[in-house]
């Protein structure tokens, strides 16, 4: 039996007969990026291909300089006869399943996925395959998402509670995708601050020409207390910034699919949590990977141990292999 | 159950203070009685007898959700706990009518009766007909483990608003060995209990540890200093001819101790509060002797004359009838010691004051403690009044440096609740002939960072795992400090300890460099 299309090195996942690695770990000469967030975008890489719409994002977070080029969904490239091909993952804005093909034999790496529709980001679609790498973050079945028009209408509900007891409404959400989610779904019910780091985010996405309905202010050290009367502040944690002094009396939330665990919203002290997240649930996962009609399964980060033995089970043929990966925090 | 169901969310999902009592208050506002009794009952630890048990519960879960059962337990394991396990993974396919919770209690009960197979039908259409959180609750109830973040203190300020009462009757009467079957709420609360109040303790007043130099608490005439007994905190009752012994825990333990019985013919009325200690020939045993007579249900001749306990006294709380908690210390002693001296009984004594003239005295004082058996040293001020609950500032407990050890940690457990889905048992093994032997468990002493930091070690060096459980790589050493040593036959390492915990990491130090059992031997006396 020759070499695997794709093996997982040190330096990241490879396919060596185009010398490209995806979502690599390690500097090299040519990545393939699924997409912007820090542990699957890195920096050190010679080359960038990736989605058209993470390249502003990927330059507001690794610098202005790097090298990338840039691909729409769909759009095929070929490197010494392997056919590489980006296909919406539904996870954040610009976020792209890899497909790998070469010699009738085709490959699909998840990088992160979502089956839920958020709205912004291009909807997942499933791609056939022989061999598909899977997330499993949430591979556990107590893991189950309400659609995301209820969790926006609790979180609203929140808000506008806070807002009669004069409180402000802190929520804490990534500043890459769970940030913009909120922003473009929510009804505008009052002024809503961001954090420097989503209001950096924002603009990058912005630059592709995607609107996040709601309008914003990033958080600066001249606002004081008066302007964040009834207001909505986005910000990627909720303590230890010197900013939430400038508040007053504020109520805490945070968005998570960790948030689904009581002991995990305890542990954070948190007030609230709302059960939001960009990875696909326990339901989102068995049908993605049903939809790919894939035999060989291999699953990265997340409950790779459970959820490949669960598969097992399915008949599938399933493993799992370690990646520096990290899933949501 | 909903309204209930409902109260829990809003509990749960506010972390201050002040809004769980509102919570409270508006719920006790609007249920009625019985539920009111069962809320009340469920958050002081009173609940139905289990009438299933959580590995059937499990199997039925399983069934209902499509999964296999090693796919369960794998998801317990993470979630941590078993009532949410199920809330999460049975889903809902239609809705009951809603009933309070008083009902659904009544239903529980009434499980205990059925055949399995109708338990199973029956528990099966409740979950089935319920919302998560519903579910969750029900769950909660079923299993018995009813925690959900409300003190005792939270319950009293929340039934004395409500009631427009004082908190400290309300504490009292939320006392003793009712249960929602031989009381209502109007008896427990609101009827005037003079006749069967007999058997009701007091709140004791807790202490907390010295945080300040003594010299900082004031002249040292005001103050009166005791020995800290190594005993069970314990509050004697002797009402109309009859003996009640309630433990700080609220458990009432008279049966446990046959020779305080004789008290009801040799004294007055009255309640002491004081610390139960096994005590022979003028001299305090170790707790661990004490230990080996609380376990047993019933108590040999034998026994009672190896390990024979008395009760050091140290204050009166009621005399003649009459609550004397607002007196001050100095004349409650009085009367302690009157009584005492009445009585002129072996087993109660009074916990002798320790002369001193000058601060420095007592640090003196204060090392002699491990070899009387102590704790340390409890300082009282002279004019204090007996509080109600944990009040800072009149009685201080100065306790003696716990024993230290060195120690590698060989397993880790995953948590509950809070510490879900994270490593924060530990167990840790000292040197034997080139082998780590397990000598203590210990869950506490972590800051949240560094319950992180050896989370992230056990998970990344990870022998074995069993179930919850993993063995991992002997590498990282901790300082363990404990209470008491003892030898003992049912350890393994043949020495048990008291309360050991964490006293901090030792990344200083190599495994080689860990204590050996051999070391910890010496420790005993």
């Amino acid at each position: 039996m020759g070499k695997s299309l794709l093996q997982f090195t040190k330096k990241g996942i490879y396919c060596s007969q185009a010398k490209v690695y995806i979502d690599p770990w390690r500097p090299v000469d040519k990545a393939i990026v699924t997409h912007a967030h820090a542990d699957h975008s890195r920096k050190g890489m010679k080359h960038y291909l990736t989605h058209h719409y993470s390249i502003p994002i990927m330059k507001a977070r690794l610098g202005k300089n790097i090298v990338t080029q840039g691909l729409h969904y769909g759009e095929e490239i070929t490197i010494n006869e392997v056919k590489f091909s980006l296909h919406p993952a539904g996870h954040v804005v610009g976020s792209a399943q890899v497909r790998v093909e070469y010699n009738g034999e085709v490959w699909v790496v998840s990088g992160d996925y979502k089956t839920q529709d958020d709205g912004l980001s291009t909807p997942f679609e499933p791609v056939k395959c022989h061999t598909f790498i899977t997330e499993c973050t949430f591979g556990l079945p107590v893991f189950l998402w309400q659609p995301q028009h209820h969790v926006i209408s609790s979180i609203e509900e929140w808000w506008q509670n806070n807002q009669s007891q004069n409180r402000c409404s802190l929520i804490s959400a990534y500043s890459l995708g769970k940030a913009q989610r909120i922003l473009y779904n929510l009804a505008p019910l009052g002024p809503i601050y961001v954090h420097s780091s989503v209001d950096q985010m924002n603009k990058a996405i912005e630059e592709s020409g995607i609107r996040l309905k709601n309008k914003y202010q990033p958080i600066t050290k001249h606002l004081s207390k008066a302007d964040f009367e009834k207001a909505l502040i986005i910000s990627p944690g909720t303590t230890g910034d010197n900013w939430t002094k400038l508040l007053g009396k504020f109520n805490t939330a945070a968005c998570s699919g960790w948030m689904q665990l009581r002991g995990m919203k305890r542990r954070q002290n948190l007030d609230t949590g709302f059960v939001l997240s960009d990875h696909a649930d326990w339901q989102g996962l068995n049908q993605a990977i049903k939809c790919t009609t894939a035999e060989n399964i291999i699953c990265t980060h997340g409950y790779s141990d459970i959820f490949s033995a669960w598969l097992r089970e399915q008949g599938l043929n399933a493993h799992t292999e370690q990646t520096l990966f990290q899933g949501e925090e | 159950m909903k309204s209930f169901t409902e109260l829990i969310l809003k509990i749960d999902s506010n972390r201050k203070t002040t809004a769980k009592i509102q919570a409270l208050v508006d719920f006790f506002d609007e249920a009625d009685d019985d539920d009111k009794l069962w809320t009340i009952a469920l958050f002081t630890h009173r609940r139905p007898k289990r009438s299933v048990t959580t590995a059937k519960l499990r199997e039925w879960a399983t069934e209902l959700a499509g999964i296999p059962l090693w796919l369960f337990e794998e998801s317990y394991h993470i979630v941590g706990d078993l009532a949410e396990t199920i809330a999460m993974l049975v889903p809902q396919t239609t809705e009951i009518p809603p009933i309070g919770l008083s009902e659904w209690i009544a239903k529980i009960i009434a499980l205990k009766e059925e055949s399995e197979e109708n338990q199973k039908s029956k528990v099966q259409t409740y979950w089935q007909g319920m919302s998560r959180t519903e579910r969750f609750v029900f769950n909660k109830i079923l299993t018995g483990g009813f925690r959900i973040g409300v003190s005792r203190k939270i319950l009293t300020k929340a039934l004395a608003q409500t009631l427009d009462q004082e908190e400290a009757i309300i504490a009292h009467r939320l006392m003793g060995d009712w249960q929602p079957d031989n009381t209502t709420f109007k008896k427990l609360l609101i009827e005037d209990h003079q006749h069967d109040s007999d058997a009701k303790p007091y709140p004791f007043y807790l202490t907390y540890a010295l945080d300040k130099e003594l010299s900082e608490i004031g002249l040292e005439v005001e103050w009166l200093a005791e020995r800290k007994w190594d005993g069970i905190r314990a509050q004697v009752i002797i009402r109309n001819q009859n003996i009640y012994i309630w433990s700080r825990g609220e458990e009432l333990i008279t049966d446990k101790f046959p020779e305080l019985q004789a008290l009801t013919d040799l004294i007055d009325d009255c309640v002491l509060d004081g610390e139960l200690m096994a005590f022979k020939d003028g001299h305090p045993l170790s707790f661990h002797q004490l230990q080996t007579r609380i376990g047993r249900k019933t108590l040999s001749q034998k026994l009672l004359s190896e390990v024979p306990v008395i009760l050091m006294a140290y204050d009166v709380l009621e005399y003649k009838g009459k609550d004397i908690r607002s007196t001050p210390l100095s004349a409650r002693r009085k009367i302690l010691e009157n009584i005492i001296e009445k009585a002129h009984y072996f087993a109660l004594r009074l916990s002798e004051a320790v002369p001193f003239t000058a601060w420095k005295e007592l640090m003196r004082e204060k090392s002699k403690s491990r070899a009387l058996h102590c704790e340390g040293l409890m300082l009282k001020k002279k004019d204090s009044l007996y509080h109600v609950g944990r009040v800072k500032g009149d009685w201080w407990k100065w306790k003696v440096e716990p024993y230290t050890i060195d120690a590698v940690l060989t397993y880790a457990m995953s948590g509950h609740g809070r510490r879900a889905n994270l490593y924060t048992d530990y167990t840790f093994g000292l040197w034997e002939n080139n082998e780590l032997v397990t000598f203590a468990k210990a869950y506490s002493g972590l800051t949240d960072q560094e319950i992180l930091q050896v989370d992230q070690f056990v998970k990344n060096n990870s022998l074995q795992k069993f179930g919850p459980v993993r063995s991992v790589q002997p590498q990282m050493v901790f300082e363990i400090a404990f209470e008491g040593i003892a030898y003992s036959k049912r350890h393994k390492s043949g020495v048990a300890v008291r309360f050991p915990r964490i006293k901090r990491i030792r990344l200083d130090k190599k495994i080689e460099e860990a204590n050996t059992l051999d070391d910890l031997k010496a420790m005993i006396e």
